[in-house]
């Protein structure tokens, strides 16, 4: 597989797994207006991972769809950080905030990139990440001081230098596993006549 | 903190009430303003308002019942037509 496939598959698995993680909130987020707002971010994310496994559907010869739902979980590239599930607020905002945080490094590094699809593709993502990272700040100076996010953050912080180094990517956790069998379900019992 | 939102669908119209929000500072209340009210480019711009900042007004005295301060009495159809037959054009057509 090209370098760039590989990189393009790492970062839509992040996006797409982290999409579904946020959206269990859906529906019991501590408030109304958070709870629309994040799930559109969680919206936000697939979409970018559509993008991105679409892009590497090409260079691969296969569709975004196979490339999201049909690969076995050992195949996923995703960083642990992503995978975990999170049923406390604070925990999720604390991963929310040290994934924007590696993210936005990341699409910096990669709107400098020399391959054009690549640097716009970014480019376009980053547009809809400035609003992320604004949420992301608006509840980091909210909670800073809390002792329970704190505490969260320090528990989390070393899962995300995966997000930035491919070395650190190193295996998935079981809780992936457990997500893929959810996130796949509808797709893998092909229910009859559907063609997707 | 409740804030109320807003919106002005096209350039140089007139703002109008969309909802209202709570949040709890402004910085939230923009966020959330511009996902429930903008995300679906149905807006193009927001105003957004703390609740404590808008005055509201609803007593209104008319002791002396000074109807011609009110509009009602002016029906403009039945004179419209009048004038309309007078000048001879014909009403515009329904669009």
């Amino acid at each position: 597989m090209s370098e760039r496939a590989q990189l393009l598959l790492e970062i839509a698995d992040d996006e797409l797994i982290l999409g579904w993680r946020d959206s269990e909130w859906t529906g019991i987020a501590p408030f109304l207006e958070e709870d629309v707002a994040f799930s559109s971010i969680a919206q936000n994310e697939i979409g970018h991972a559509r993008a991105l496994y679409e892009l590497a559907a090409r260079d691969l010869g296969t569709t975004a769809d196979e490339l999201a739902f049909d690969r076995t979980p050992d195949d996923y590239r995703c960083a642990r950080l992503v995978e975990l599930r999170l049923p406390s607020w604070e925990h999720t905002i604390a991963r929310h905030h040290l994934y924007e945080e590696a993210d936005a490094i990341r699409l910096e590094r990669l709107r400098a990139s020399d391959d054009s699809e690549v640097a716009g593709l970014a480019a376009k993502i980053d547009r809809e990440e400035v609003y992320h990272r604004l949420h992301a700040q608006m509840w980091f100076d909210r909670l800073a001081r809390e002792p329970r996010f704190t505490a969260a953050l320090d528990e989390l912080r070393p899962l995300a230098a995966a997000i930035l180094d491919r070395e650190e990517r190193d295996g998935h956790s079981p809780e992936l596993e457990e997500l893929w069998e959810e996130m796949t379900m509808v797709r893998r019992s092909q229910p009859a006549g559907t063609s997707w | 903190m409740i804030y109320e939102v807003f919106r002005q669908e096209r350039k140089g119209q007139a703002f109008q009430h969309a909802g209202s929000i709570e949040a709890p500072d402004e910085r939230f209340a923009d966020w959330y303003a511009r996902e429930q009210y903008g995300r679906r480019g149905e807006s193009t711009a927001l105003w957004v308002v703390p609740r404590s900042a808008v005055r509201e007004i609803d007593d209104f005295v008319d002791e002396l019942n000074r109807n011609y301060h009110r509009v009602d009495g002016y029906p403009l159809k039945e004179k419209l037509k009048e004038a309309r037959e007078r000048a001879g054009t014909a009403p515009p057509r329904d669009r």
